[in-house]
């Protein structure tokens, strides 16, 4: 369904992906792993749009989409919940999920999703009139996965859901993204440093290092793979 | 007692209009970081525009108010107009440029604008008509405060609240908002932030043209000049009220008009600007980010 071809992304001169080729299928839940630095957050922000790649393909349902500004992109299905959350601070958090279906124009729609989302994460009905700001690291990464959702995405780019966050936040937030996988057959593109929990989740994982995609495998083998282990799993 | 409420009021009334212009540079700021230096400049042709088309409508017989509103509609719109072509020819092809070059583009439309005005009319100052009537029912507090006051504080109120619903509650205030706090998050939810921008020059450019018909009518004259002595008191206004912070550029408008108008009132007409940034100076030492501004943490 998104295929992402032979991409070549810069920052600059700086070139922060060498020839990336991914390619994800409906329904599916794949993963992306590597290091600090080697390419992942800009994987994504290249298929939104916001760093669009120099050079290569991005298809979606054979379409290109690599040239479309990011709110067309938006339009197409493709959301994201960026690295870090990226919250509007100043606003509520019912404002935040708002802005989430800003181009949706159903309003009995976009409220039934927002109930939905409210019976998905409990906690932001109870915070729903406080400042996306004043929330906790947990709560505020709840908030990014709904303000995404309201958009009511065909593939949802999530990147490091779990950075910062406790392990039992991380276990719940890992468990509601199996959940929406399955419930909408939302198609879920996983950018994550903590491997482990990843390929757990997983359908496929693709490892990526200074910029380019060094091994593609079922989750499985990955969680098996040698060097998989050794360099990502610490073990 | 009397003459105390006569200060405020006067105080009041040049304070909204600060906060009028203010609102334009604090709005431009808050989504870009860019100091439009040429706002004075657009303030300034919204003065010249309502000149000339308040003189075509009393050449076609238009009296009163009907010549003020048609003259302010024209200049809102025309001011506009220019504040849009601004953004998109001087400060668009500049996004993303480091952030001395857009200021420096901004300086050099303001120094083109004040030019092409003056060659396009004259470098004298040229009569306005008083186009606010004086009221009857007036009179009997026409001491404390003149019909020309008194429309100047209607209009900025009416202005200001419409502006305030506008962000609040409408879909584009929210995206205005949404992108004035982290741009490409809004990008990210399907915002078109050009359009946005562009959106945010029109409203501010309409803000200024009311601001410029206003006091033109007020004090009796135009000429290319104004909108540079207004446009720095007006960022100062909005300095001081903490730059990007909406309410704060009418709070500073505000403070920064009875200042003046005390300081007038009370010492001297001659030390009204000494004090005005005085105070200025003062506020910026003991909170750096204004009265209402938020220092903003930079994250890495």
């Amino acid at each position: 369904m998104l295929k992402i071809k032979n991409i070549q992304t810069f920052y600059g001169n700086i070139q922060a992906l060498k020839d990336v080729t991914i390619d994800i299928h409906e329904g599916e839940i794949v993963t992306l792993i590597g290091a600090n630095g080697a390419g992942k957050s800009t994987t994504l922000m290249s298929i939104c749009g916001i760093t669009p790649p120099r050079a290569g393909e991005i298809l979606l349902d054979g379409d290109p989409i690599q040239n479309l500004s990011p709110e067309k992109i938006v339009q197409r299905g493709i959301v994201q919940v960026p690295e870090g959350r990226r919250i509007f601070p100043d606003m509520t958090v019912v404002e935040n999920l708002e802005m989430g279906a800003f181009l949706r124009n159903n309003k009995p729609q976009v409220q039934q999703d927002l109930n939905y989302v409210m019976t998905l994460f409990p906690i932001l009905e109870k915070r729903r009139n406080q400042l996306g700001g004043t929330l906790s690291g947990g709560e505020q990464q709840m908030l990014a996965i709904s303000r995404a959702l309201m958009a009511r995405p065909r593939v949802l780019l999530l990147d490091e859901p779990s950075l910062g966050l406790a392990p039992l936040i991380i276990k719940q937030i890992f468990e509601i993204i199996k959940q929406i996988n399955k419930e909408s057959n939302t198609t879920i593109f996983l950018v994550e440093q903590n491997a482990n929990q990843a390929l757990k989740l997983a359908d496929r994982g693709y490892v990526m290092e200074n910029g380019r995609i060094t091994l593609v495998d079922s989750a499985d083998s990955l969680l098996a793979n040698d060097d998989v282990r050794k360099a990502y799993l610490g073990i | 007692m009397d003459y105390f409420i006569e200060l405020f009021l006067g105080g009041l009334t040049r304070g909204s209009i600060y906060a009028l212009i203010a609102l334009g540079y604090t709005m431009v700021y808050g989504i870009i970081q860019l100091i439009n230096f040429a706002h004075g400049e657009i303030y300034m042709i919204g003065a010249f525009v309502a000149l000339i088309v308040a003189g075509v409508c009393t050449i076609y017989g238009f009296t009163g108010v009907s010549v003020l509103i048609i003259a302010a509609v024209a200049a809102v719109i025309y001011a506009s107009a220019y504040g849009y072509t601004l953004e998109k020819i001087a400060y668009r092809p500049l996004r993303g440029a480091p952030r001395l070059s857009p200021l420096i583009s901004a300086i050099g439309m303001s120094i083109f604008l004040q030019n092409y005005v003056l060659l396009a009319q004259t470098p004298d100052f040229l009569p306005f008509p008083s186009l606010i009537p004086d009221f009857e029912f007036m009179e009997p507090v026409a001491h404390i405060i003149g019909s020309p006051e008194l429309v100047i504080l209607i209009t900025t109120f009416v202005t200001m609240i419409l502006l305030t619903l506008l962000i609040k509650k409408t879909k584009v205030g929210k995206a205005m908002r949404a992108t004035q706090q982290d741009m490409n998050m809004a990008r990210l939810v399907g915002v078109n932030v050009d359009r946005v921008i562009s959106l945010t020059f029109v409203i501010g450019s309409a803000l200024a043209a009311i601001g410029g018909v206003l006091v033109a009518s007020y004090i009796g004259q135009v000429n290319f000049y104004i909108g540079f002595l207004a446009g720095v008191k007006a960022f100062t206004a909005a300095v001081l009220g903490g730059i990007g912070s909406i309410p704060g550029a009418v709070l500073g408008g505000l403070v920064l008009g009875w200042t003046e108008s005390f300081a007038a009132g009370y010492i001297s007409s001659d030390y009204e600007d000494v004090f005005a940034f005085g105070l200025l100076v003062l506020i910026l030492i003991l909170r750096p980010a204004g009265l209402l501004g938020k220092s903003r943490k930079q994250k890495v």
